[in-house]
């Protein structure tokens, strides 16, 4: 048990996949112009990464390292969740009308996430079980949820503020990024 | 010639593919804590982006539209994985302090954006263009984020020493909020240069930001 919360402290908040990783930049910089919409994508992310890696990690140890076929794992896996994305996808339109129109608008656009991608990676690359890869997946893909949070907060914020011209667009939201994971350091001594 | 010409130095400054599109941003902060990093992340994508653009932009007629996706994937799987084994080959040093982001050049949103934005709609030629002057867009930013991190987060470049032994080296920099810092006003500089470039093209009207990029909307992507 315990190991699973240092699993999760460490991937949530001291290895944050977007501030301390620089993992799925793109989105966090794209989509983070409105709050509701961060919050879509977070979840939309979460749902995805939990499912592709509970679909991942037995397809790795269970068909790819028996056949020694382990250096197939990036054509195999990406193809895997892509194809999962879709199935979601379709999924949700016919049975969950509502959350399909939610978050479905996110679900095509993460089939390219790197977040999602460099999760079922390092699960294999940590040789982690597959209770811990599950909460490894939860833990990051909260963690990404977070940061899109304080991001989208702060671009409200900022949208009302005098910046210098140099700066304007969006340099200054890197520059906000760099303070936020400066905050992000102080985690670091949380877990020996 | 000329047109070719112009399609490649695009990817330089007026479509940086990182400062303008915004697309790759991952491994561009994560592996340049040290300038030979940089390089190496720099020319591995690049290869991967060329040869992807050239093999789609080959068969982009018989690329049916409904399931290109998967199709560009596992092309661009395929070279992400040559150059991935290649690396491991040769370079083991270099490909180990690179780590998870030489695979993540499978979802690098610069070659899925560029192969769908451009190499499936192009010549062979002008694809492979595209692709190096991306490609070198990309690597010309990593080298410079990579040269002011080492210097002031190490005081070398390339593994030697060029600080005096008095300076003290700034470990924020290599640290993650150094990245992006470095990046932000790296980028603010692209901007001033990229809206003197567009003045003198007499685009200046046209030229704010990233909206004016016909590919913007593949940023949002990813």
């Amino acid at each position: 048990m315990t190991d699973l919360i240092k699993i999760f402290v460490a991937a949530f908040l001291i290895n944050n996949i977007i501030l301390m990783r620089f993992i799925a930049l793109c989105s966090y910089i794209g989509m983070t112009s409105d709050i509701g919409q961060s919050v879509g994508m977070g979840l939309a992310v979460t749902f995805v990464t939990v499912m592709a890696s509970a679909v991942t990690w037995p397809i790795y140890y269970y068909i790819l390292k028996p056949n020694g076929l382990d250096f197939l794992e990036i054509l195999v896996f990406i193809v895997v969740i892509a194809a999962l994305v879709q199935l979601v996808e379709f999924y949700l339109k016919k049975s969950v009308p509502t959350l399909y129109h939610a978050m479905g608008i996110y679900l095509p656009l993460i089939t390219t996430n790197c977040a999602i991608l460099a999760v079922t990676f390092d699960q294999i690359t940590y040789n982690y079980n597959f209770v811990q890869s599950i909460v490894f997946a939860l833990a990051v893909s909260l963690g990404y949820l977070l940061a899109m949070l304080l991001l989208a907060g702060v671009r409200r914020r900022l949208s009302n503020s005098p910046i210098p011209s140099f700066m304007m667009d969006t340099p200054i939201l890197f520059l906000t990024t760099s303070v936020i994971a400066v905050a992000f350091m102080g985690f670091a001594g949380l877990i020996k | 010639m000329k047109r070719l010409l112009d399609i490649f130095l695009n990817g330089l400054i007026v479509e940086n593919p990182l400062f303008i599109i915004m697309i790759g941003l991952c491994s561009a902060m994560a592996v340049t804590t040290t300038v030979a990093n940089g390089i190496g992340m720099g020319l591995a994508l690049t290869f991967v982006l060329v040869m992807s653009e050239v093999i789609i932009a080959l068969f982009r007629k018989l690329i049916p539209a409904s399931i290109r996706m998967p199709i560009f994937l596992v092309v661009i799987a395929s070279f992400t994985t040559i150059m991935d084994l290649t690396m491991k080959a040769y370079f083991p040093a270099l490909s180990k302090s690179m780590g998870v982001f030489i695979p993540l050049v499978v979802v690098n949103c610069i070659v899925m954006g560029r192969v769908e934005a451009y190499a499936s709609k192009q010549p062979v030629l002008d694809a492979l263009f595209d692709g190096l002057g991306m490609g070198i867009g990309y690597t010309w930013v990593l080298i410079a984020l990579s040269f002011v991190r080492e210097l002031l987060g190490n005081g070398t470049l390339l593994g030697m020493q060029v600080m005096p032994s008095s300076f003290s080296p700034m470990i924020f920099f290599i640290l993650p909020p150094g990245g992006f810092l470095v990046f932000s006003f790296w980028m603010a500089l692209s901007n001033q240069l990229r809206k003197k470039i567009l003045a003198r093209r007499k685009l200046g009207a046209a030229g704010d930001g990233c909206r004016t990029v016909p590919t913007s909307s593949v940023a949002e992507k990813a």
